[in-house]
Formats: structure tokens, C-alpha cells, sequence
């Protein structure tokens, strides 16, 4: 079936680099300006009489000779190719190869120690598992291929991130869980990855004092190491081509924290997950793209609470992390587990209609759901425009503790824990 | 001078690319039935209903029709097939 896809102008890079990953760099692609969302009918139309921003010519013209124009013989054969990619680099020195790594995008941009035979093999005693063994595959987005990653390539990473060789297990459980912390989105989402269990203790992670800051070497790279790894066991995560986030998110440095387990006064998190208090686990929570903070519970916390749950993105439901103090006072009003918390937190989650319908993810993503009748959608969609509507239900919600106990401090977090979010870490010692 | 280090090569292991030709292109556009795919991306309604429109008024010969898969994101095998059987070219989009 002959077709012409269009797309927006600040996408071009990456449709073609998607059109060859395809095997099909000549599939006919057609280009309006950036945004669509928001213009008027009016605009739109001017997009369709206008020019094609990225050929010059005219925009129709493009769809009728995408649809018409003859195949020539790239178009017939389209474009078969291997990737491979080496072991080891050529040998140079070490100014060459920090230039090498930095221009190749396979940093985060800060320096990182390089991955010296000796260095990976030292990480690699970590694990007990074999350094040619697959651990899974990764990939920035839906609609790109997956990239295949090794043990030792995790190691690889882990060693530039600056861990230690015991950290190595929670590494390859978080790339394990086949979710990347370098999503393409255009949304700059990152992920917050949480650590239960006692491997918290064995390597020291921080639940206390600055928990979710650069205060602890294993909490900071142990989550660098996640993300160097996504960026290189996926493919890249490079502006324009595989990463599109609008404005960035500091959370792609490094977000991993422990759960302050024996300062909680409810059930750790994997746990909750089904796993026993004394396995180790991690836990990935994809988004990362909006904070709210405050303290409580004070008088009026119920208030406090509904205004940030209103003021969540309305398709991306937070991940709560509480200090010990707040979590202790809400035990004190009644909420003695994190179930009952959870359950108050998704009965006060309500927008009104109009506003969860007028956001453009609800529209994209959860609109079509609702009119093919999938609840609990539908009955969302059924509303008046005012009526208020519950945006998250309780399984959308999830509490970890952590925490200095400095003051009764909480953050909710963008963070939907999906299905297999939550791993073994034992199973990579 | 410095000394030479060897270091590994951090990437994962992409899959072949295996090359697809293109479908046959069409003569011309005349009394053809061309599929508008709306991606379902915030206001691409609006964009494939302003193309449908300017079908309508400059391209008459054409039967152009709007479709809409399922859900976002995710293949549709009954819009595909419909496509398939009723349709002879097909443009897709757009976001965002």
C-alpha cells in the first residue's frame, strides 16, 4: 500500500534514523512546522498549503508525489545491513578516549572513569553470572529496535559511572528490568529506581538525610551507572535522534535512593510487591517529570494533598516518598498501612472533567480507550464537564519511605510502576 | 607522550537491518480512495479533517476518507485490513 507519513519539522532526524533502523531510508515523509497541537483549523490549513519545511517545496506536493512518484531502484531494494558493535576500542590515550567517549555521546556529559580491561574485570566479580551471559534488551521508545546487552557490558558502564564492584548486582537488576531510564519522549521523562532489601545495607545506600541527593556513593552511582547504561545499551540517547525531551530532566543524572525500611512504620515497598522482607529487589518508577513537595500531615494536609494530586500530570500518577515523621503522622490519623493511605490518595485525586479532558496525553492516549468503552475511562468520559472526576485509581499509586526525619517532608513524584517494575536483585549476585 | 589504554566499547548490540522495498506507487491520484490516518495525537483530527477538506475542493476525483486506529500507539490489524481491502494509498500522521 503506497503511504506518506507526516510528521512535524523537529522530527525529521529522527523519522529518517527510524526509516533506516526499517531497512526503508527512502519511505516517502512529508514535513509541517512544529506544533500541531493547539493550532487552529485555520493554521493547520495554512501548514497544508504551505511549504514543507524541510524540502522547500510545496507541502502537497510532497503527498501527491510520495503516492505517485515511481520507484527508483534504492526504493525496490530498500537497505539490508549488520551492526555490530566491537569489545574493545582501538588502544589510545587517555585524553583521546575521554575526547572519544564525550564526542560519542556515550556520557552524561560529566567525566567518567574509563573502562579499562582490568577495571571491568574487576566489576565483574560482582556477579556470579558469566560475563557473556544476555541480561535483556533496551530500547528508547516503542517504536524503535531493541538493542541485546550482555553482562559484562553492564560492567562496562558501571565502571565509567565510578561503582564499585558490589554494587554491580542492583546495576544489572535495573537494566534487567528492560525499562530504560533515557526514554526519547518528548516529555523528558527519567526514572526513579527504588532498592529494598538488605543489599541496601551491604553496600551502604542512603535512606536518610539527603536520600535522594548526591550524598552517598552508592545511591549516586549506582542510579548514574542505570542511566550511562540505557544510553548505551539502547542505542544513544542523543538530542534530535534518540532523545526528544522538550526541556531535559535533572533526574537523568542519577535518582536511585533506598527505602528507609526500619524507620517505616508500614510494609516495604517489595514487600508489597511480593517479595519477602529478606530478599533484595528494585524497583523502577518511569516519569520523573514533575515534583511536588511539602510537609504534614499539619491541620490542613487533606487540603494540601488535594491541590498537588489536582496539580499532577493527569495521565502520570505519582510515586509518594515520605519521611519517617510523615508517615508516622499519618499512622497517628488513622492510616496504619499504605493501602489505606493509597485508597484516601485516589478518592481525593479529582479534577474536573473539562480539565482531565483538555490535557493533550489524556486526549492522546486515554480519550480513544474511553470511547472504545474501557473503564474505568469511560465512565470518566460519561461525566459533565464539571463534575469532578477521579484521575488515579489506588493501583496507580504507589508510597516508599526515606528520609532524614530532619522534618516531616514529602515529594510526589511522576512515577507509573509497571508491570515487572519490580526485580530481584539477588538473582544477579 | 601518554601511555595507550584499552577500554571497552560501552554499546549494546543493535539487530541487522534487513532492507523492505516500497509498495508500488500509483499512476495518479484519479478516482482512487486514499485512507487519512489519524494517529490520534492531540489535534490531529483537526490536521487530517483541513486535509480532507482540501481534497474535497481541489482534488475531487479523489475519495478521501479519514480512519482512526483503535488506540494510540498501537497496531490496529481491523483499521490495516480495512485499509487493505478498501483503499489504494494511505498518509499518516500527525504529531505533535
Amino acid at each position: 500500500m503506497p503511504s506518506v507519513a507526516v510528521h512535524t519539522d523537529v522530527f525529521e532526524q529522527l523519522t529518517r534514523s527510524v526509516a533506516l533502523a526499517n531497512g526503508m531510508p527512502t519511505a516517502r515523509q512529508a514535513y509541517v512546522p512544529q506544533p500541531v497541537v493547539d493550532r487552529s483549523a485555520a493554521q493547520l490549513r495554512g501548514y497544508i498549503e504551505g511549504t514543507d519545511p524541510v524540502s522547500g517545496r510545496p507541502f502537497l506536493r510532497e503527498i501527491v508525489e510520495g503516492l505517485t512518484r515511481p520507484l527508483d531502484d534504492a526504493d525496490l531494494s530498500g537497505l539490508s545491513f549488520e551492526r555490530a558493535t566491537p569489545r574493545l576500542l582501538e588502544p589510545d590515550s587517555e585524553d583521546n578516549l575521554h575526547a572519544q567517549f564525550l564526542e560519542n555521546r556515550w556520557t552524561d556529559h560529566l567525566p567518567v572513569v574509563l573502562p579499562t580491561e582490568e577495571r571491568v574485570e574487576a566489576m565483574l566479580r560482582g556477579t556470579s553470572r558469566r560475563p557473556d551471559e544476555i541480561v535483556g534488551t533496551l530500547r528508547p521508545t516503542a517504536y524503535r529496535e531493541f538493542w541485546e546487552f550482555t553482562v559484562e557490558k553492564v560492567a562496562v558502564n558501571a565502571v565509567m559511572a565510578g561503582a564499585r564492584p558490589e554494587y554491580l548486582p542492583v546495576i544489572l537488576a535495573l537494566a534487567a528490568t528492560g525499562q530504560t531510564a533515557r526514554s526519547s519522549s518528548t516529555n523528558s521523562f527519567a526514572v526513579v529506581s527504588v532498592v529494598n532489601g538488605p543489599i541496601r545495607k551491604e553496600i551502604g545506600m542512603n535512606d536518610g538525610i539527603g536520600a535522594m541527593g548526591p550524598y552517598n556513593h552508592a545511591n549516586a552511582t549506582v542510579g548514574r551507572a542505570y542511566n550511562l547504561a540505557s544510553i548505551n545499551l539502547q542505542g544513544g540517547s542523543v538530542p534530535g535522534d534518540t532523545y526528544m525531551g522538550s526541556v531535559g530532566n535533572w533526574y537523568n543524572y542519577s535518582a536511585t535512593f533506598a527505602e528507609a525500611e526500619e524507620r517505616s512504620p508500614w510494609r516495604p515497598f517489595h514487600v508489597q510487591r511480593g517479595f519477602a522482607p529478606e530478599e533484595s529487589a528494585a524497583s523502577v518508577f518511569f516519569g520523573a517529570w514533575y515534583t511536588h513537595a511539602g510537609y504534614g500531615p499539619r491541620e490542613t494536609w487533606q487540603e494540601n494533598f488535594r491541590r498537588s494530586l489536582a496539580g499532577c500530570e493527569h495521565h502520570f500518577p505519582p510515586l509518594f516518598v515520605m519521611d519517617p515523621i510523615c508517615a508516622r503522622g499519618l499512622v497517628e490519623l488513622g492510616f496504619d498501612t499504605k493501602e489505606k493511605m493509597i485508597g484516601w490518595l485516589s478518592d481525593n485525586a479529582l479534577l474536573p472533567a473539562r480539565e482531565y479532558w483538555d490535557n493533550q496525553w489524556v486526549k492522546t492516549l486515554i480519550h480513544p480507550l474511553a470511547v472504545a468503552g474501557v473503564e474505568p475511562f469511560a465512565t470518566r468520559l460519561k461525566a459533565a464537564p464539571d463534575e469532578a472526576v477521579r484521575i488515579f485509581e489506588p493501583s496507580d499509586i504507589n508510597i516508599v519511605v526515606a528520609g532524614g526525619e530532619t522534618q516531616g517532608a514529602w515529594k510526589m513524584i511522576a512515577g507509573r510502576h509497571g508491570e515487572g517494575g519490580t526485580v530481584s536483585v539477588d538473582d544477579w549476585r | 607522550m601518554s601511555r595507550s589504554l584499552t577500554v571497552h566499547d560501552p554499546r549494546g548490540t543493535p539487530p541487522g537491518v534487513t532492507g523492505e522495498r516500497l509498495a508500488p506507487r500509483l499512476r495518479s491520484l484519479d478516482g482512487k480512495t486514499i485512507y487519512l490516518v489519524d494517529c490520534l495525537f492531540d489535534n490531529s483530527d483537526r490536521f487530517m479533517g483541513e486535509l480532507l477538506d482540501w481534497f474535497g475542493n481541489n482534488l475531487p476525483s479523489v475519495d478521501a476518507r479519514i480512519v482512526k486506529p483503535r488506540e494510540s500507539w498501537v497496531d490496529d490489524p481491523d483499521m490495516r485490513k480495512r485499509i487493505e481491502n478498501d483503499g489504494d494509498g494511505a498518509i499518516l500522521g500527525v504529531g505533535l
